[in-house]
């Protein structure tokens, strides 16, 4: 019976250790977004992207001898910095290796200096476009697949300079985000030569906005700017400036991106224009395909961007040989950039395989990414125009 | 011509907006006075209550809309509006039935009642959102604009344009029947002085006779059409959404407190002083002053006070003023 009993237990000791040195061989990437809050009607499709390609390594089965990835979500909630914080000290906790996230800048920003940095844990955010976020202390850690603002203020400034605009006044909503890109605007556009004459922030979910209207329309300009959200202040700004005749064309952000709006305001914004991030090419139909064989809706906003951020973590794990923190934060601009071979979606596990035999790769991805400067996307956007109530696409700048 | 244009940009830019906006608070103040005069509080849920008349308005007007009836020009809301102040006032007398009468039966102090008003808030807000959802809504239909700023400009040939809304028009014109109405009540009718009576001396009124449960009755009634009516002319202007309507709460406080609580001449007053302060001392003069001026001494600047962002700051200036020198507020109604 005592041989048994040491038998039993000897034979449990080892099944614990085999099991014990099958969990070492799992890695978790964290998904931090604001699954509750202003936010939560896009991030389901975000969260699932970034699952599609993280199950698209693990069943190519060439990742690092077996490592198998592994999703841990968690709740940014887009506009509390602390709970955001909180959630992530708990992936922390969790052990994971890297983190995909967070969703807004506000939050982001706050991810990256309460946690990441000082747990050396790289991040790496689908959809933060704030300008200041450039310049973060992040000792390397932070990345982004989504292009800054400072580059979409140049866009708009550069769209506007060719049509021959140069005075402008610009309504921006009162946060990180509409005052990133008011900024950005005003400092490409002055540098072109045009001319801010006023620019005034709006709050958003007011009761009234003919003060703003009253004042840039006494200010003047050939368009006004709106920086804002569809179904927000942006909204109530181009409605009470239609209704009293204070601009004939409105420049909108990518904020006020939305059919619903279009087709609410179509008299008023007849022949006005906007940008926002658009990808094309092989990579968005190369994902179009993924995404729609695994069942996740590709036409959500930044679920492309999401995708490629889980996709870079875990090659850039790949090409450091193991699935560590530092792995990720030293070779994810280089998986990123050329020179290599283009890697499009669908196409992990050929990367994989391409990193093994010591080879090199430049992740095209779902975005065209192309990480510049501090690790963020360069970012191509559409320059669309409203024409009967919907927009139409002019150009891809 | 000078001078008529910058009449016509001062008018389109500040005194019709103002006017409009003016007349949505004064609806609005002219509820939170009523309540705080007979029933001795400061109702909180009242935003909230905005919304859900609004709410069923624009339920019904969906409804007339899908059976094909129209107002041609005027929009459909206009008829849903008594269907709206019914459900409304249904919801007031069954909350105030269940909620309030517990509470005055207890004689219990004013600060408990706006505290049950902010509990009785949550609930309507989660009513309204549970049935309509939080978004934006739109319900407005019929003519846009009574004229519009390319025909103004047409028709007179001046540079500057004036637009007036529709919906505009409509608020305006409906404050002024609305407000001389409840007048009328208050002063002429048998239950609008037994309820100045109870707003006044509530034991002299008892002893004289009132029955207090139906001037309370009445004066929920009444809130329950200013209410609806001023909630569905603000939806009809701006847009529909709860979470404004809430927001809405501060400025409507801040007009009935300015004209003096429980003064319904106050109310009006107030929400014109807060709008006119709210559109007027953020206003950029430079476009008037352009016209008016020679040009040799035209504004190189804007000509604004006070940056937009510093628009509700106005606003609560002139409550605090108003309360540090005359805490009864403009027209002597009760202090704070």
């Amino acid at each position: 019976m005592k041989k048994l009993l040491l038998a039993s237990a000897a034979t449990a000791l080892t099944a614990g250790a085999a099991f014990a040195a099958g969990h070492a061989s799992e890695a978790k990437i964290g998904i931090i977004l604001g699954f509750t809050g202003p936010i939560e009607s896009i991030t389901p499709a975000m969260a699932d992207s970034a699952e599609l390609a993280i199950s698209e390594i693990n069943e190519s089965g060439n990742f690092l001898d077996g490592v198998m990835l592994a999703p841990a979500r968690a709740d940014s909630t887009c506009i509390d910095a602390s709970a955001a914080t909180a959630a992530a000290e708990r992936l922390v906790s969790e052990g994971v290796v890297a983190i995909m996230g967070a969703d807004c800048s506000g939050v982001t920003g706050a991810v990256l200096s309460n946690v990441a940095v000082p747990n050396g844990i790289p991040m790496v955010s689908p959809s933060a476009t704030s300008p200041a976020l450039s310049t973060a202390e992040d000792n390397g850690l932070f990345f982004r697949t989504a292009p800054s603002d400072a580059r979409q203020g140049a866009v708009i400034a550069e769209i506007l300079n060719e049509k021959g605009v140069s005075e402008v006044a610009v309504t921006y909503t009162n946060n990180d985000y509409g005052k990133g890109l008011a900024d950005a605007f005003a400092q490409s556009f002055e540098e072109m030569g045009g001319t801010v004459t006023l620019s005034a922030p709006h709050d958003d979910g007011k009761a009234d906005y003919s003060a703003e209207v009253g004042a840039l329309a006494s200010a003047g300009g050939e368009a006004l700017m709106v920086f804002g959200y569809t179904d927000q202040g942006g909204k109530g700004m181009i409605q009470a400036s239609y209704d009293t005749g204070a601009f004939d064309m409105y420049v909108m952000g990518d904020g006020m991106y939305g059919d619903t709006l279009f087709q609410e305001q179509a008299e008023a914004l007849e022949g006005s224009i906007g940008t926002s991030p658009w990808a094309q090419g092989d990579g968005a139909e190369a994902f179009d395909t993924v995404a729609t064989e695994a069942g996740v809706d590709a036409s959500s906003s930044y679920t492309r961007e999401s995708y490629d951020a889980a996709a870079l973590i875990a090659l850039a794990m790949m090409a450091g040989g193991e699935a560590s923190s530092d792995a990720v934060a030293a070779n994810l601009m280089s998986v990123a950039n050329a020179p290599g071979e283009p890697i499009l979606p669908g196409e992990l596990g050929k990367a994989l395989e391409i990193l093994a035999d010591g080879g090199e790769i430049d992740y095209v991805g779902a975005s065209g990414v192309e990480l510049i400067g501090p690790g963020e996307a360069a970012g191509s956007y559409r320059h669309y125009m409203i024409k009967d109530g919907a927009a139409e696409t002019v150009e891809f700048k | 011509m000078d001078f008529l244009n910058a009449l016509v940009a001062l008018s389109n830019f500040v005194l019709i907006p103002a006017v409009a906006y003016g007349s949505q608070l004064a609806l609005g103040a002219l509820g939170v006075t009523l309540i705080y005069g007979i029933l001795r509080f400061s109702n909180f849920a009242h935003g909230d209550t905005m919304a859900f008349g609004t709410m069923t308005v624009i339920l019904f007007t969906w409804l007339f809309q899908s059976w094909g009836i129209s107002l041609g020009p005027l929009p459909t809301a206009l008829l849903a509006i008594p269907f709206g102040i019914a459900a409304t006032a249904v919801l007031v007398l069954a909350t105030d039935r269940v909620v309030y009468r517990f509470y005055r039966a207890q004689k219990a102090k004013p600060v408990v009642f706006v505290i049950v008003s902010i509990g009785v808030m949550f609930i309507y807000n989660g009513l309204t959102r549970f049935v309509l959802g939080a978004d934006d809504q739109r319900f407005a239909d019929g003519e846009r604009f009574i004229i519009n700023v390319r025909e103004f400009r047409e028709l007179t040939g001046l540079s500057e344009g004036l637009g007036i809304k529709t919906t505009q028009g409509i608020t305006v014109i409906t404050a002024v029947i609305v407000v001389a109405v409840l007048f009328w009540f208050l002063n002429s009718t048998r239950t609008g002085k037994s309820m100045r009576a109870y707003s006044d001396n509530e034991d002299l009124a008892l002893l004289s006779g009132i029955n207090p449960e139906r001037v309370v009755m009445v004066t929920w009634l009444i809130v329950a059409a200013l209410i609806t009516v001023a909630g569905t002319l603000y939806g009809l202007d701006k847009s529909y959404k709860p979470f404004t309507y809430f927001q809405l709460l501060l400025p409507i406080f801040a007009s009935a407190i300015v004209g003096g609580l429980g003064s319904p001449l106050g109310a009006i007053a107030g929400g014109f002083v807060i709008a006119f302060s709210e559109v007027g001392i953020t206003y950029a003069w430079k476009k008037v002053l352009g016209y008016l001026l020679p040009e040799s001494l035209e504004p190189s600047g804007l000509v604004q006070l006070l940056a937009t962002e510093y628009k509700f700051a106005v606003s609560f200036i002139i409550l605090v003023a108003v309360l540090l020198f005359r805490p009864t507020g403009l027209f002597r109604g009760k202090s704070v």
